[in-house]
């Protein structure tokens, strides 16, 4: 689904990323953690095309990436900072992305999970954080694309969205789904994802299932198992 | 981009600060044309206005403008979109919307006192269409900053500071080399000089085409021996419109190539 | 007074002279079919009617006091032949007829109109067209030029003449003239006591009324629009100019009123409106401008070289592009009492006149005199930065070039 070979990045003197190998296959929940400033969103964006690699290459669904823009009809991606034109009003900015992706789309569940009805008529700009991610998880899911990419998807959630978000990735993993998310919070990780990439200095120190990572490192906890890679040596 | 261009349009078409441009050229408008009574004194006023503010509104809503739609650029960038339609679809919507607000803020009343049957359309027409060159150079320039500059505040100081240089700095310059070399016949010199300068460009083409252009003496009628012609004034409007594509060109150029 | 005077004598001549004599008609069945004929046939001080009709005459020498009457316009058609009517006597009126077709030449200078050294002549209510020189006095004296109509097509400087020339001439009142599209509506040279009022005289190629080495004269109340170059007084002394306008000559040598090497003469009531250059002043001394009006125009006044002891009181300036040029750092004029409607002082003593002295000289209006290349920077943000911190704290422009009692209102 996604490979991508000996991937370099760096902005101005500070290497981002420096040398990184990986593929993930079709059909998984990949967790990319590490610590702030370890490369994730950056690693991120690369495959989204927004960052362009200085080295390497990235090839999505047998696309090599930089500078194509039609692979991305493939990929649905949840941005960090959940932040939209003030004067839209959420409907609209709804049926904005659809009529500018062109593709058929189902959010009307979506709307309903994350109860934003009485929010449909309402501008972006008076909006709550919780429920600004709320809305940018519909824009996120109400596409059926084979490639999910998720970055920080449970920030600013209440308890009950964040039940439904892990729902709904569940959902779209069992519909054949490759989901790639980054997140800080570990119980979730720990709940949802098949593997766990580990970024640390823009180097991978672990690609594997999370009760690999436990024997590896001999911990039980998988905080104490994440703190133990950063460590000692690369575990790929 | 043409989908870009629309939301970007329509967002900006519902902005607070549109609405304030927009009645603000209406208001002018109004007073203008009531308080004067006069047409071709009121595009004269219009004329001292224009030189001034589209530029400097063009710079300053331009950079804001590219600044706060930072996520939503990342939004549009996730999406299967080329970029170079994303960044053209912007840049088209606000120098569209400043232009829209332009032309239908000062139109209205103009149309409203009867300038249909008076002999200044053409004048006022010209007025209108130079603004709105001025509007998309400008939005153009900044975008190039905004797109180089990720520093906000720093962007914002450039772009000041390049409508300092383009309204007031320039002009300075010009007038020193000027009085410096009085004694070389300097008429080529100033025609250059202000072909350069889209601003000076575009009040020497308005002032030639009023009846003050007498004023501009011996140096006039060389300059309106040069713009008075269907060849000088294509120049005139083909330097403008290099000055549209140009920093557009580089804007897009830029963009392509830089990481969000 | 003595103009008056004159004026009258000339009058009470001119009624003697209707009293006498004998009447001879003229018309196409008449006893005389052709003014030719009735000139020949007619005696000292007799009255010639002319009925209307067209009469295809040229060179018609009247060289006896004849009264020529016209009745109901009737034409004498030249058929650009040459000059049409000669006045080479004393006592001659002529009256009430259309003349035109004046012959073109570039070595005579035909007029529709001449009188020759005559004196007590009166040229009324003529009506002249397709014509050459309108009307030709030349060292004439004591006549009457009014209610004549003259209405040329001249496009070229070169191949036009004047409307009404006055050549050492002494003593002449032209009134109530209409003069457009000739080369210089009313010019006069080396002409003295001359009374110009009421006249208009607009369109014309070059000037609306020309002065050349004439004193002693006055024009009053005349109209003067849209000529190619406005009003001149050169070479001139004594001249009184009054109550005219001077309006919309627009063009890039143009100006109202162009003065120069002229003296002791006074300039009062005016108003200039909408013209290039109000006043161009060269060489201009000792005159007095009082209670005229500048609105409007791109200079209201333009000081070249060498004019000294000039006076400018309670003039009004409104809404020039400049109000005031100078182009050297000394100063010799006197402004005082105007009303400037860019001045922005104030007045708290409440006694009409303004507390600040008011400078009439832009820094830009200065630069340009420097370097007329400068001009393009007209209306440009700079310059209005520029003009702004001068006036805050002049640096560049003269010293005492103030008007240090600007008036708060306008002077009626």
């Amino acid at each position: 689904m996604i490979k991508i070979e000996n991937l370099h990045k760096k902005f101005g003197k500070n290497k981002v990323l420096e040398g990184v190998d990986i593929h993930f296959d079709r059909g998984g929940i990949y967790a990319i953690l590490g610590p702030n400033g370890s490369g994730k969103t950056t690693l991120i964006k690369s495959i989204l095309g927004m960052v362009l690699p200085d080295k390497g290459s990235i090839t999505v669904n047998g696309t090599t990436i930089p500078r194509q823009w039609t692979y991305r009809q493939q990929l649905s991606y949840l941005p960090q900072i959940a932040n939209f034109p003030g004067n839209l009003r959420v409907s609209e900015l709804i049926s904005m992305i659809k009529d500018l992706r062109g593709q058929e789309a189902n959010e009307s569940h979506l709307v309903q999970l994350f109860e934003l009805e009485k929010y449909l008529d309402k501008r972006l700009s008076t909006l709550s954080g919780g429920t600004k991610q709320k809305v940018n998880l519909v824009l996120a899911f109400m596409f059926d694309s084979p490639l999910l990419i998720l970055d920080e998807p449970t920030s600013g959630l209440d308890p009950s969205s964040l039940i439904s978000l892990k729902r709904i990735i569940r959902t779209e993993k069992e519909m054949g789904k490759t989901v790639l998310l980054s997140s800080h919070i570990m119980h979730f990780v720990e709940e949802i994802a098949d593997e766990i990439v580990y970024l640390l200095e823009g180097k991978i120190y672990f690609k594997g299932s999370l009760d690999a990572l436990k024997e590896l490192t001999g911990e039980g906890n998988v905080e104490h198992a994440i703190a133990a890679i950063a460590t000692t040596q690369t575990y790929v | 981009m043409y989908k870009i261009l629309k939301y970007c349009f329509y967002d900006l078409i519902r902005s607070r600060w549109s609405y304030v441009y927009f009645l603000f050229y209406l208001l002018l408008g109004f007073m203008l044309l009531f308080l004067n009574n006069d047409l071709s004194k009121a595009v004269i006023t219009l004329l001292n206005i224009i030189i001034v503010l589209v530029p400097l509104i063009g710079t300053i809503f331009g950079i804001m403008y590219f600044y706060n739609s930072k996520e939503f650029t990342e939004l549009l960038l996730a999406q299967p979109i080329r970029r170079r339609s994303i960044f053209l679809g912007l840049y088209l919507g606000v120098a569209g919307s400043l232009s829209v607000s332009l032309v239908l803020g000062l139109g209205i009343p103009f149309v409203l006192y009867g300038l249909m049957k008076s002999g200044v359309i053409w004048d006022f027409g010209l007025l209108l269409l130079i603004g709105t060159a001025l509007s998309f150079i400008f939005t153009a320039l900044s975008f190039n900053i905004a797109v180089t500059q990720d520093n906000k505040i720093k962007g914002f100081g450039y772009s000041v500071l390049l409508w300092l240089f383009m309204a007031v700095i320039y002009d300075g310059l010009f007038l020193l080399s000027l009085i410096f070399f009085e004694e070389y016949p300097l008429d080529r010199y100033s025609l250059g000089a202000t072909l350069l300068n889209p601003i000076d460009l575009s009040r020497i083409l308005i002032l030639l085409k009023l009846d003050i252009a007498a004023l501009l003496g011996y140096t006039g009628a060389v300059f309106k021996g040069f713009f008075g012609t269907n060849a000088g004034f294509l120049i005139a409007m083909a330097v403008l419109s290099l000055w549209v594509v140009l920093p557009t060109g580089r804007m897009i150029f830029k963009a392509e190539r830089k990481d969000f | 007074m003595y103009r008056v005077i004159t004026f009258c004598m000339i009058l009470w001549s001119l009624a003697g002279i209707a009293q006498s004599g004998n009447l001879l008609v003229v018309c196409e069945d008449c006893e005389y079919k052709t003014v030719a004929e009735a000139i020949r046939n007619a005696d000292a001080y007799d009255t010639l009617r002319i009925e209307p009709g067209i009469y295809r005459e040229y060179n018609l020498v009247i060289d006896k006091p004849l009264t020529l009457q016209g009745v109901n316009l009737p034409t004498i058609d030249g058929g650009d032949m040459g000059e049409i009517i000669t006045i080479q006597s004393d006592n001659v009126t002529v009256s009430g007829i259309r003349v035109i077709n004046v012959g073109t030449s570039y070595t005579k200078d035909f007029a529709a109109v001449r009188a020759v050294k005559s004196r007590n002549f009166a040229i009324r209510d003529m009506l002249m067209e397709k014509l050459f020189f309108g009307i030709y006095l030349e060292k004439s004296a004591h006549g009457v030029v009014s209610g004549n109509k003259i209405l040329g097509d001249a496009e070229e400087e070169f191949n036009s003449g004047n409307g009404i020339q006055l050549w050492h001439c002494d003593s002449i009142a032209v009134t109530g003239n209409h003069v457009e599209k000739v080369r210089d509506g009313i010019y006069l040279e080396f002409s003295d006591n001359i009374n110009i009022s009421g006249n208009t005289s607009s369109n014309n190629v070059r000037y609306g009324l020309h002065f050349m080495f004439s004193n002693n004269d006055l024009y009053e109340g005349n109209l003067f629009e849209n000529n190619g170059a406005g009003v001149a007084v050169m070479f001139s002394k004594r001249i009184v100019m009054k109550g005219n306008t001077f309006k919309k000559n627009w063009g890039t040598a143009a100006f109202g009123l162009l003065l120069k090497e002229i003296n002791d003469s006074e300039i009062y009531d005016n108003r200039f409106l909408d013209n290039t250059i109000g006043i161009q002043i060269e060489g201009a001394n000792r005159l007095t401008y009082r209670n005229n009006l500048f609105s409007n125009n791109g200079w209201a006044l333009k000081v070249r070289g060498a004019c000294y002891g000039n006076s400018f009181t309670a003039n009004n300036f409104l809404n020039n592009a400049f109000d005031l040029s100078y182009n050297s750092n000394l100063n010799d004029n006197v402004f005082k009492g105007n009303y400037w409607s860019e001045y922005t002082g104030y007045d708290l003593d409440k006694n009409g006149i303004g507390d600040v002295p008011y400078r009439p000289v832009k820094l830009f209006s200065y630069i340009v005199n420097r370097t007329p290349e400068t001009i393009v920077l007209l209306r440009s943000f700079f310059m209005g930065l520029i003009d702004f911190s001068e006036k805050v704290s002049p640096v560049f422009t003269p010293d005492n070039l103030v008007d240090t009692q600007p008036l708060m209102k306008r002077s009626l």
